[in-house]
């Protein structure tokens, strides 16, 4: 065999299996760097289990009705931000500055295998924080759920952190480095409290319950309700909301990333 | 059948602007199949540069930029290279199996993991966290990393950078394997006695322009100057005076002679000095010769 065949045969050969298998790698690789840093593991788990432990079941012990479960659904929704908008953004701002970004783009890394990766990882932190709650929520406050709504709640917390992915991701092609935590903290924390996950909305001033609508996590903590059976609300515009601003984010962040790098 | 290409990256004509900044002001440069290319330049010549334009990371304002016949952002003509960068931090949570393992998946016939770890000395290293290992190893893999992918050109930035001395020897070793299996590489380094050791060709940047290209012989001759040392009693300053000697300093005991002609200047110093002795006859070494041409690029630069 020729030089010439031997070429085209080893560099034309990357066969759509082995393409398949770098994207496979690469989400690999993210979830089990992520999942053994402490530092982002431990905030992302600690919080909304502690403040649901806290508020949702030990402050709550003798109160009547539904507040056990009703706070279940919102501290999903709070914890299902942070991997979205910490794993998305803060890393993504932060490889943008330490050259990691710029090594897989000059690797022949398959295109949009880098976000893919995080994405998978962001679903798989969310899909435990709502593991977590639910653990919580049934041992201890004993919430009656059954097994359809448990299921309903954390597909709609590892679908739901998409939005949260595509934020992050628009805030780390704006900010680099180790400016992005702080930014973040900046969207995080108002907009949980803005769209009712600390304190009811119902709870909170008319002018703060007339613009919830505008957030993105106020929509989700409906879908959230709905799918721990507190409330029966059409799921359509929620979902509607949800995609746009996902796509939104997205497609804004990808052209501010085309265009810096 | 396709030609079997001589050329396998290159830049023509090639401009970019940061601003108001000219980094690259009409740069050529050919990269050829199994020939190690040594980058040179001050800090700002535009190596960097360069080098971003063959990895498809930036757009040239104006020019060609050519990597195996394609445009540097199709992923099948960057599938034959391999990067190691000057600042890249990498996943620290990882080992280094993991970090390869991640990197050969990228490439469509990549080595194996034992013959990757071997050729870059991190057999040891392999179930290692990436934060655990010092700088020098560190390096190591990402050199390890580079050359998985079993690429056709490999672009090493700085790759001795925080390695002890035998780290390094190591790694040239594994370059001039490379290179001897038909590897080409671009390098870019500032110790000047790497490129001596391990370039066939050396091109000198200067304020985005090609200043010098050549052998590494062919650079040095450029300068055509002779460090003398030895201890003698003679004076400094009458030495200076003598035909062929452009330089005569000292140094306690010692005197530092410079000249262009050292066979007549050391037959008349021997005379002059029977008691002369611990003579050291060294030859202008890539360093002298850098210096040399990027000062003149600086002065000419001034004085236009």
């Amino acid at each position: 065999m020729s030089v010439t065949a031997l070429d085209i045969i080893s560099h034309q050969g990357m066969t759509p299996r082995r393409v398949f298998g770098a994207y496979v790698a690469e989400a690999r690789s993210e979830c089990l760097r992520y999942f053994r840093a402490p530092g982002f593991l431990l905030p992302i788990t600690l919080f909304p289990t502690m403040f649901y432990l806290l508020f949702g079941i030990v402050m709550n012990h003798n109160a009547p009705g539904n507040a056990a479960r009703y706070l279940l659904a919102s501290y999903s929704v709070f914890g299902v931000m942070s991997p979205g908008l910490f794993g998305f953004g803060v890393s993504l701002a932060l490889e943008r500055d330490n050259g990691l970004l710029t090594l897989k783009r000059a690797l022949p890394m398959p295109p949009g295998a880098y976000l893919l990766g995080k994405m998978v990882m962001a679903m798989l932190a969310a899909g435990m924080v709502i593991v977590l709650l639910l653990a919580l929520a049934v041992a201890l406050a004993h919430v009656p759920l059954g097994i359809r709504q448990a299921l309903s709640l954390l597909v709609t917390g590892m679908l739901g952190v998409l939005p949260f992915c595509a934020l992050g991701m628009l805030v780390g092609t704006l900010v680099k480095g180790q400016g992005a935590p702080g930014v973040v903290n900046i969207i995080y924390l108002p907009m949980s409290f803005l769209s009712g996950l600390w304190i009811p909305l119902s709870a909170l001033p008319s002018v703060l319950q007339r613009i919830a609508p505008i957030w993105p996590s106020a929509h989700l903590q409906q879908l959230a309700l709905g799918a721990i059976g507190l409330e029966h609300v059409n799921a359509w515009p929620h979902l509607l909301v949800l995609f746009a601003y996902t796509a939104g984010f997205f497609l804004l962040a990808v052209r501010r990333l085309r265009r810096l790098g | 059948m396709t030609k079997p290409v001589a050329v396998v990256a290159s830049l023509a004509g090639a401009v970019k602007h940061y601003g108001a900044l000219t980094a690259l002001d009409g740069l050529d440069l050919m990269l050829h199949r199994g020939e190690l290319l040594a980058l040179l330049g001050p800090n700002g010549a535009g190596k960097s540069t360069a080098i971003s334009l063959l990895l498809g990371l930036t757009r040239a304002d104006a020019g060609k930029v050519e990597l195996f016949g394609k445009d540097p952002q199709d992923i099948s003509a960057r599938r034959r290279i391999g990067v190691m960068l000057q600042t890249a931090s990498l996943p620290q949570t990882l080992a280094v199996s993991e970090l390869l393992r991640l990197t050969m998946s990228y490439y469509p016939a990549p080595r194996t993991l034992d013959e990757t770890a071997e050729l870059a000395g991190v057999t040891g290293l392999l179930s290692r966290r990436y934060a655990a290992l010092s700088g020098g190893e560190q390096r190591r893999v990402q050199f390890a990393m580079a050359l998985c992918g079993r690429p056709e050109l490999l672009f090493l930035d700085e790759p001795t950078v925080g390695m002890d001395i035998g780290a390094r020897q190591k790694l040239w070793t594994a370059i001039r394997r490379l290179v001897g299996e038909g590897c080409a590489i671009v390098l870019t380094t500032h110790y000047l006695e790497e490129a001596e050791a391990l370039a066939q060709r050396v091109v000198v940047l200067g304020k985005g322009r090609v200043l010098s290209e050549g052998s590494v012989d062919s650079l040095r001759s450029r300068v055509a100057m002779t460090r003398i040392r030895c201890i003698s009693d003679l004076d400094a300053a009458s030495l200076a005076t003598w035909p062929h000697v452009s330089h005569a300093e000292r140094d306690g005991q010692h005197l530092h002679l410079h000249s262009d002609a050292p066979e007549n200047v050391l037959r008349r110093l021997l005379d002059a000095d029977p008691a002369l002795c611990e003579l050291e006859v060294r030859r202008a070494g890539l360093a002298e010769a850098f210096t040399e041409l990027t000062r003149d690029a600086d002065t000419t630069k001034e004085a236009a």
